[in-house]
């Protein structure tokens, strides 16, 4: 017979995310457990070993490591258990409303979850060299930045010896710092948008310190080498075509991609857990609950943040209102929906309720240091704000309180570019 | 002497232009839309410090490698030093996140300390 | 010692050819020149059963193609490798395309393949819901279908093996001489082989290893195919392999449900002067999707996860060339096997063994054989009951190695036992890494178990074996020398 356990909440990923929900979960006397595949909690925070996450969470500056100990402290200490070195092979409603999961570990064999809810925390994967095509051939010494940091700072193995950087998302770019520290030289971070992915301290303290060119507004067209990498082939774009007449070589060992994250939600699907095209996260309400009762998500799984104490504040608030829900005191559903209009690519959540305190992210498509955001609610602007500084790489959040929020009906908020620039 | 920096203590970036004479004499900076952009230029060009992250080899049978931290800004001068020193070291455990590595690298008043508790 | 038979090359013509050699009193080898079995041609095709309608019965590849397919059965039962008779659509989408449909319909009737089909729209529709439905008209062959290429010719391999078949990887024939009435073969890195016949499956390189013995000269022509690889969760993913009407030079760019779940558009065929060149290209993948999506329904670029090319041996006349030489003594020739190679293999292996006993190898069959390969046990397909038993009798059963495919630490220890020790090897025979991540957070992991199991420190090991490593060295290994400049705008 396979041993069935019964808890309260099941949270799926011990990252950043699973976490900080746990330990609310589990602060509130619910019986909580963490399942995790790695031996260890703190999900990829662990491999991020350089400084700049906590500030706003814990109030500190910490590293990756140091802040997935202090979450993981924290969660335990309130009463979450964790399952660690654990996959969530299955997962499938009952018609008792139960959550029921298959959890394979080498620790306690197959074992069946079940819980009254289910937070979804599993972060998100790099989109790597084969989901872009990148042509050339198929030599050893490319990968994601992810894993070639996990090399590096987790096993203590150099991946090559001059490196190329594809795409200037924030990973590429630490990455290009420690491939520096490493001794690694970083020969070009190329990037297609006219302007980089990843935040200016990061641009100036990981390429500027070390002189890395970026050269944006270009492409790596080709891959060369047969069984390691030899170099690469980089053209200039314009109107997003490769001028290939205008291409050149550069010399390399190693192709790192940093391309952009993609939220990992194969399970949510299997269990009809609708998506977000736009985020490629479940599609949920302001109590972040998704389209299927009891399965609420938080944090990367969601949609991509660039801070992580974001990503421990939003799964804070998913965990209260799963409170609430287990208590009885909210029902599952949004009134209205939510929509999104010029110039911004996505709003979480995408239903919300009236009278209800509620927080919203966007990601802007535009970069300018000129903008109105503002909130339309039939047919009247019941919220703006203007900002000096918008990037694609930086979310907006915005918190509007259960007053603001008084009526109901479908909200659209706009994003107004400003005569500056 | 003139020099183009971006400013880090926000993100905004604000484009800094900083000039002048001899030993950074009559330090000027413009382009900022702060005070704290001046600070930082000033800061950057007389003595720049960053903190530094690495890993450092161990024993333990759970990972290869330990993360490290400075516990304050390191002069940039000294930071390859810091880290060939690292690289060549060997952790024995157990050792507890805050714990200190190195004391006082270099007379810099910057401690290396362990970022991770590892205890088998 | 002195071989009786050695074979040229272990991709499926070389592996058929020794499986059924190993059910013989004689002592047979398997040259391969690169680091693992089946990395060349045969590791890079379509992995299409096809259905025997595509080429006159006149070419020796039609009467291998049909005998071929029907064995494909009874060789699973033996060797439990992804098989499944999909059956396979050719689809048209205009009247001029329907004057070639009927040719190819009534090919295969003389061809004598039984079950064929002439579909209207309707059927067509019925028979698969993804077609675009502005097809046509077409035809349904049933006895089409899909394999995993590379875990058929690594169970051809294995089977061998456990017959006492031995297999040399890393041997890149260099040199042949006749000494007494024996081969003497050459490695190019000195290592020797004695046999008294040998078959030259060498693939690509099959106008090379022919020289090396003196035998035929004749000249192999690489003839490359661009794959992409979509997500297991594609809404395009049909039932069946959906095949346009064929060209002049190939069958044309094909929708395939592969054997393990995930959907395969292509390939291409573009004559290439190098054979090593394996290269994609921006373009090739444009001219796939443009086809693809015109015939099947939700192909997105956004559920692309991986594109590979591979080559086909191709002979000036397009067939196979399987013969006894007329110039080199003792030596038989299986060159130029293209498409429809992986289907007519097992019948080649049957053909190269013919060949052998009437060049006068005696065939004596063994008294005991392995005729069968106990089935391998993957946690993704077994029973919760079997996923507990599995646990019991090794924990590494239920440490779950690659998320993405659902691949155990259990099966990537077993591939490397089994001598699958790099990271490609371990993939193919597993599939652990071919799933929509591709390898990004098991790679590490996968090298770290073939580490402790081979005793090869981690950054020794490599991609695909010979210089492809994956690593150059440990941290400390190069010295830091950032020279640290003040920040810059």
């Amino acid at each position: 017979m396979i041993q069935e356990e019964t808890f309260d909440v099941t949270v799926i990923g011990a990252g950043a995310a699973g976490l900080a929900a746990a330990a609310v979960t589990a602060a509130a006397g619910k019986t909580t457990i963490v399942i995790d595949r790695e031996d260890r909690p703190g999900g990829i925070l662990r491999q991020c070993i350089h400084n700049g996450f906590g500030l706003r969470y814990f109030k500190e500056e910490l590293t990756g490591p140091e802040y997935a100990e202090q979450a993981a402290e924290k969660a335990e200490k309130a009463g979450a258990n964790l399952r660690l070195g654990a996959t969530v092979l299955d997962m499938k409603k009952e018609p008792d409303g139960t959550l029921l999961l298959l959890v394979l570990s080498p620790g306690d064999g197959v074992r069946k979850i079940r819980s009254l809810a289910v937070i979804l925390a599993m972060g998100c994967r790099e989109r790597n060299r084969g989901n872009l095509a990148i042509p050339g051939s198929r030599p050893a010494g490319v990968f994601t930045a992810g894993a070639a940091q996990k090399l590096l700072n987790m096993e203590g193995i150099l991946p090559g010896k001059k490196a190329v950087i594809v795409g200037s998302g924030d990973i590429g770019l630490i990455m290009a710092r420690r491939l520096r520290w490493s001794g690694i030289k970083v020969e070009a971070v190329v990037e297609i948008m006219p302007y980089p992915a990843g935040l200016t301290r990061n641009i100036v303290q990981c390429l500027n310190d070390f002189g890395i060119p970026l050269y944006l507004e270009h492409s790596v067209v080709n891959i060369l080498g047969r069984e390691r990498v030899e170099g690469v082939e980089v053209a200039p774009l314009k109107d997003g075509i490769p001028q290939t007449e205008r291409k050149f070589h550069i010399d390399c060992d190693t192709v790192l991609f940093s391309v952009g994250l993609i939220p990992e939600n194969e399970l949510s699907s299997s269990v009809g857990v609708a998506l977000n095209p736009s985020t490629g996260g479940p599609l949920v309400d302001s109590g972040y609950e998704t389209g299927v009762p009891g399965i609420f998500a938080a944090g990367n799984v969601l949609h991509v943040h660039d801070l992580v104490d974001f990503v421990s504040e939003e799964a804070e608030h998913a965990a209260q209102m799963v409170i609430r829900r287990l208590n009885g005191e909210t029902a599952p559903g949004g009134t209205f929906p939510v929509k999104v209009e010029s110039n911004l690519k996505y709003v979480v959540p995408n239903r919300c309720r009236n009278g209800q305190d509620t927080r919203f992210a966007f990601r802007s498509l535009i970069v300018t240091n000129d903008a109105e955001l503002e909130a339309e609610q039939n047919g009247k602007i019941i919220w703006k704000r203007h900002y000096n500084y918008i990037r694609p790489a930086e979310m907006i959040i915005v918190d509007l309180k259960a007053e603001q929020l008084k009526e109901e009906g479908e909200l659209t908020f706009r994003l107004k570019k400003g005569e500056k620039i | 002497m003139k020099k183009e920096l971006i400013c880090i203590r926000c993100p905004i970036g604000c484009r800094l232009s900083a000039e002048w004479k001899g030993d950074f004499e009559e330090l000027n900076i413009s382009g900022n839309r702060c005070p704290r952009g001046a600070e930082y230029a000033k800061q950057e060009l007389r003595d720049p410090r960053r903190i530094v992250t690495a890993v450092v080899p161990c024993n333990s049978v759970l990972q290869p490698c330990i993360p490290v931290r400075t516990d304050r800004e390191l002069p940039k001068h000294l930071i390859d030093r810091l880290l060939n020193i690292l690289y060549r070291s060997r952790v024995e455990i157990p050792v507890r996140k805050g714990d200190i590595f190195i004391e006082n690298f270099e007379n810099s008043n910057a401690n290396v300390i362990f970022s991770s508790t590892i205890t088998r | 010692m002195t071989y009786d038979v050695a074979i040229i090359g272990a991709g499926v013509t070389g592996a058929s050819s020794a499986w059924h050699l190993s059910r013989y009193q004689l002592k047979a080898v398997l040259l391969e020149r690169w680091a693992d079995v089946c990395f060349g041609v045969s590791k890079a095709n379509s992995g299409i059963i096809h259905g025997g309608f595509h080429h006159p019965v006149s070419t020796l590849k039609a009467r291998l193609e049909i005998r071929g397919n029907l064995m494909f059965e009874r060789l699973q039962h033996e060797l439990g490798f992804p098989f499944k008779r999909t059956g396979i659509l050719v689809v048209a989408f205009s009247e001029e395309e329907m004057s070639t449909v009927h040719k190819l319909y009534e090919q295969g009737i003389r061809n004598g393949v039984r079950d064929l089909e002439m579909c209207g729209r309707d059927r067509l529709l019925q028979l698969e819901e993804k077609l675009n439905p502005e097809v046509v008209g077409g035809f349904f062959a049933p006895g089409g279908g899909t394999i995993e290429p590379y875990r058929y010719v690594f169970s051809l391999v294995e089977a061998a093996r456990r017959n006492d078949v031995d297999l040399k990887c890393n041997f890149e024939v260099a040199g042949a001489d006749r000494q007494e009435n024996t081969w003497l073969i050459r490695s190019a890195n000195g290592e020797e082989v004695r046999a008294r016949y040998v078959v030259n499956a060498a693939g690509l390189f099959a106008d090379r290893v022919s020289r090396i013995f003196g035998a035929e000269e004749f000249t192999i022509h690489p003839r490359k195919g661009e794959e992409y690889l979509l997500d297991r969760n594609s809404p395009a993913r049909p039932q069946r392999v959906i095949f346009p009407v064929p060209t002049e030079h190939s069958k044309g760019v094909l929708v395939i449900p592969t054997a393990e779940g995930t959907t395969m558009i292509g390939p291409t065929a573009d004559p290439v002067e190098n054979k090593l060149d394996t290269t994609t290209s921006a373009d090739n993948m444009k001219r796939i999707l443009a086809h693809v999506r015109n015939m099947v329904n939700g192909i997105s670029p956004r559920d692309l996860i991986t594109s590979f090319a591979g080559l086909r041996p191709v002979m000036d006349n397009e067939d196979f060339y399987i013969a006894l030489s007329e110039k080199a003594p003792d030596f038989v020739q299986a060159a130029g096997i293209q498409s429809p190679g992986l289907t007519a293999s097992p019948a080649i292996g049957e053909y190269v063994k013919e060949l052998l006993k009437s060049a006068g190898l005696p065939l004596l069959e063994k008294v005991h054989i392995v005729s069968e390969l106990a089935p391998r046990h993957e946690i993704r397909h077994e029973p919760i009951e079997e996923m507990e038993r599995l646990h019991r009798e090794d924990p590494a059963w239920t440490h779950i190695i690659c998320r993405c495919e659902k691949i155990s630490e259990a099966e990537i220890v077993e591939a490397v036992r089994k001598g699958h020790t790099t990271l490609d090897g371990v993939k193919f025979y597993t599939r652990a890494g071919m799933g929509r991540c591709q390898g990004g957070f098991c790679s590490a992991k996968i090298m770290k178990i073939i580490s402790r199991e081979t005793g090869i420190p981690m950054e020794k090991l490599t991609k695909k074996g010979g210089k492809s490593r994956l690593a150059v060295g440990r941290l400390g290994d190069l010295k830091v020398e950032t020279n640290q400049k003040t920040s810059e705008a």
